[in-house]
């Protein structure tokens, strides 16, 4: 989000982007840029959110039965995870604003843990399983039911949203990279943490898309 | 483009032109003014290509049996040139040229937020127009711009992957400026500009940049979703297992509807600017004309249903979608009545930007108003489908978009060039546009009212004299659009050099010189009077002509 390896002057300070006249008006933009891309991935998920409520009242009992073959207990889990995480990526946005440079990497590297963990459980004990149960629309699907292809349905939505949700956590895990270098240079602090703040944003918005994944796909009917 | 600017002969004062030279100093470019020529010369590349598109067409539809193509050819062609005309020129056209180069500049700023992703949206635009292009020359795409299901998922055997690989990312070209815009304008406004003291093509882009950034992800999913129904046939829109082949087109009209307003607001923007400074006064109703762009972008989100009254739809939902888009012609009239209280006792001058604007004003006026025919629902089930729709867009998106993308990139081609366009050729040049584009379309609202069907390589012969008029048009309209091209490159080299403001027109970008230095501003800009301060007529008439 910012311009760093521009070119600035003696009295800029060296995070301070040419075009900006203030480090105030750097870090409003930054903020406010991540917020408008988040509205973006609001519609971008929104769309999908849309046919999933289309095909959900069209197809219920498919859906009830395509979602009573989740395993709740990991879904349960990884969300339990997912929130561990927003946790700790908040405490690195709040070390970076304390200028605790140990602490931000401590915080970030506690984050990424958390959430290759989310994506480890979803891949080897959730995707797997069912890809052996063979309810992968498009790979290996066989259910025997009077609702079979609403069920397929189901779990096509199932593997879009989870898939889609899964690259964007991926990237954040990139971006945390990024964040890792930067914060061993030692350069964030009270001064200067827009990077850190903006990481967060990110994170939390795709924490929140798990929060409605998670009961509309695992949680259908009235299940518990 | 980039090589035949950095020819421009050597002068003593360093500009964002003759800065650096090379082909790294434009291709890896932070600078909103080169990242906006890079997207001129881009878009002007897909214009022409699009256009030879219409010129094949509206030669093939001369004869009635048709006289150039095969009817597979024929589909492919109309296909082609509605995807390269909207995607990659229509959409990015203003915001993307003169919006990259005069936000900033507007704004008082030396740059836009994020220069970077400013470059890096450039680049996704290529990515999307060479696949698109690739498609185009490995067989092409019959499916229609609008990709609708089932068709484009399971039947069509032609490009479809590649061409909806190019129109989805290049949405996110369109949706990195949109965003970069907001930023820009919430953020960077130099002191003194406050929300009421923005000229009105800012609000214009404003209200644009809302639209880019709320709508196209919603068609970015939906054309995702059509490329993975086509590699694993997933049946989320095939009805042979459970799908609906309708939801694809309320997903894509979602988007597809405002994006008409992404093409046609900013010109609003452009026509606002040229109209006050050629008629040196100041706008009737600013407030009006500002709100006006915000309320078509709220509304065109609620309008997307009138494309679809005849493909099933609940009467109920069909009424209100057309209450609501009977409603969205309220805030462009306003724009239309105000545009001519401002021409009512100014001191008008006919210079070639103000030919455009005028042109605009009349067939927009058209367009919209033949809109509305189309979204009353009895006139609908007879027009829909018809060369009427065709005729009615085409008076927005080319009468309208087209001209005011034109008047535009006149009134600011000596800030943006620092050279003079040829004022005679300029004139003659927009009087051939309006009377080649009414002859090629006029005739087209009468066959359509006859009832002659779009999309179709043949027709009765009872329609040749109305398809050969169209014909005729479209070769006038052809030749008024190569003169601009000629003559604006030749005026980069032989061009008389500019002054910073050979209009005397109000506003920060002609305050600084032409071309402006790479920093925008020798000095921060401080804002201290309204927009188009040209005075009131006749009583000293700032800045009138002489």
């Amino acid at each position: 989000m910012t311009d760093a390896s521009a070119a600035h002057s003696s009295q800029h300070p060296p995070y301070l982007a040419h075009h900006f006249t203030d480090i105030e008006q750097q870090n409003e933009s930054g903020t406010l840029g991540m917020w408008l891309f988040l509205l973006t991935e609001i519609m971008f998920f929104g769309g999908l959110f849309a046919m999933y409520a289309v095909y959900r009242l069209k197809f219920f009992e498919a859906f009830r039965e395509g979602s009573h073959r989740l395993n709740v207990a990991f879904g349960a889990l990884n969300t339990a995870v997912l929130i561990g995480s927003s946790l700790t990526m908040a405490l690195a946005v709040r070390a970076a604003q304390l200028s605790r440079r140990k602490a931000i990497i401590f915080f970030i590297i506690l984050t990424m843990i958390l959430g290759i963990a989310f994506i480890g459980i979803k891949l080897n004990y959730e995707w797997s399983a069912d890809y052996r149960e063979g309810l992968v629309p498009w790979m290996s699907f066989h259910v025997e039911s009077p609702n079979a292809p609403g069920v397929r349905l189901f779990f096509c939505f199932y593997f879009f949203m989870t898939g889609l949700h899964a690259l964007h956590m991926v990237i954040g895990l990139g971006i945390m990279c990024v964040l890792l270098r930067m914060a061993a240079k030692g350069r964030f602090d009270e001064g200067y943490f827009a990077p850190v703040e903006v990481t967060g944003l990110y994170w939390h918005f795709v924490d929140i898309v798990w929060i409605f994944l998670f009961p509309l796909l695992y949680l259908i009917g009235g299940r518990y | 483009m980039s090589a035949a600017l950095a020819e421009a002969p050597p002068e003593t004062r360093v500009h964002y032109l003759n800065a650096n030279y090379g082909i790294k100093s434009w291709l890896l470019t932070t600078d909103h003014k080169r990242i906006a020529l890079l997207y001129l010369a881009s878009i002007t590349l897909m214009f022409f290509v699009g256009g030879a598109m219409a010129v094949m067409m509206r030669i093939h539809l001369i004869d009635p049996a048709g006289a150039l193509v095969h009817p597979d050819t024929y589909n492919k062609l109309f296909t082609m040139h509605g995807v390269m005309m909207i995607f990659f020129f229509l959409i990015p056209s203003i915001p993307a040229v003169l919006g990259n180069f005069l936000v900033p500049i507007m704004v008082g700023a030396k740059d836009l937020a994020f220069p970077r992703i400013n470059l890096l949206s450039w680049y996704i635009f290529i990515i999307g127009a060479s696949l698109t292009l690739y498609a185009m020359v490995s067989g092409g795409v019959d499916t229609g711009w609008t990709f609708y299901t089932p068709y484009s998922t399971t039947y069509a055997n032609s490009q479809v992957m590649a061409t909806a690989l190019g129109v989805f990312v290049s949405g996110f070209s369109s949706i990195l400026t949109g965003l970069n815009f907001i930023v820009t304008i919430h953020k960077m406004r130099a002191p003194g500009l406050t929300w009421f003291r923005m000229p009105l093509f800012l609000w214009a882009i404003y209200a644009t940049s809302i639209i880019q950034v709320l709508g196209t992800p919603v068609v970015a999913i939906a054309i995702f979703l059509i490329g993975l129904e086509r590699l694993f046939h997933v049946g989320i829109f095939d009805p042979a297992v459970g799908g609906d082949p309708i939801l694809f087109q309320h997903l894509f009209w979602f988007y597809s509807h405002p994006a008409v307003y992404i093409m046609i607001l900013p010109g609003m923007g452009v026509i606002s600017e040229i109209i006050t400074c050629f008629s040196r006064k100041k706008i009737f109703g600013y407030h009006f004309v500002a709100f006006s762009s915000m309320a078509i972008a709220v509304i065109s989100f609620l309008v997307w249903g009138h494309h679809m009254f005849v493909t099933g739809m609940s009467v109920y939902a069909a009424l209100i979608f057309s209450v609501l888009s009977f409603l969205v012609a309220i805030p462009s009239a306003i724009k239309v009545f105000n545009w001519t209280a401002t021409l009512y006792q100014g001191s008008i001058s006919y210079e070639a930007p103000m030919l455009y604007a005028l042109g605009f004003i009349g067939l927009f006026t058209m367009g919209g108003l033949t809109g509305l025919f189309l979204a009353s629902l009895a006139t609908d089930v007879h027009l829909n489908g018809t060369y009427f729709i065709v005729a009615h867009f085409h008076y927005i998106m080319v009468g309208g978009a087209v001209m005011a993308y034109l008047g535009g990139i006149h009134f600011w081609w000596p800030k943006i060039s620092g050279r003079m366009f040829p004022d005679t050729w300029a004139r003659l040049a927009a009087a051939i546009v309006f009377i080649g584009f009414n002859l090629t379309f006029f005739p087209q609202f009468m066959l359509g009212y006859l009832g002659m069907p779009r999309r179709y390589a043949t027709y009765p012969a009872e329609f040749q004299v109305l398809n050969v008029m169209s014909s005729a048009g479209a070769s006038i309209l052809g030749l008024g659009y190569m003169i601009p091209l000629i003559y604006l490159f030749w005026s980069i080299r032989y061009g008389p050099v500019a002054p910073a403001n050979p209009w005397r027109a109000k506003g920060l970008e002609w305050q600084t010189s032409s071309p402006p230095p790479t920093q925008n501003f020798e000095v921060p800009p401080v804002v201290t009077e309204e927009a188009y301060a040209y005075g009131p007529p006749g009583s000293g008439r700032e800045g009138a002509h002489d």
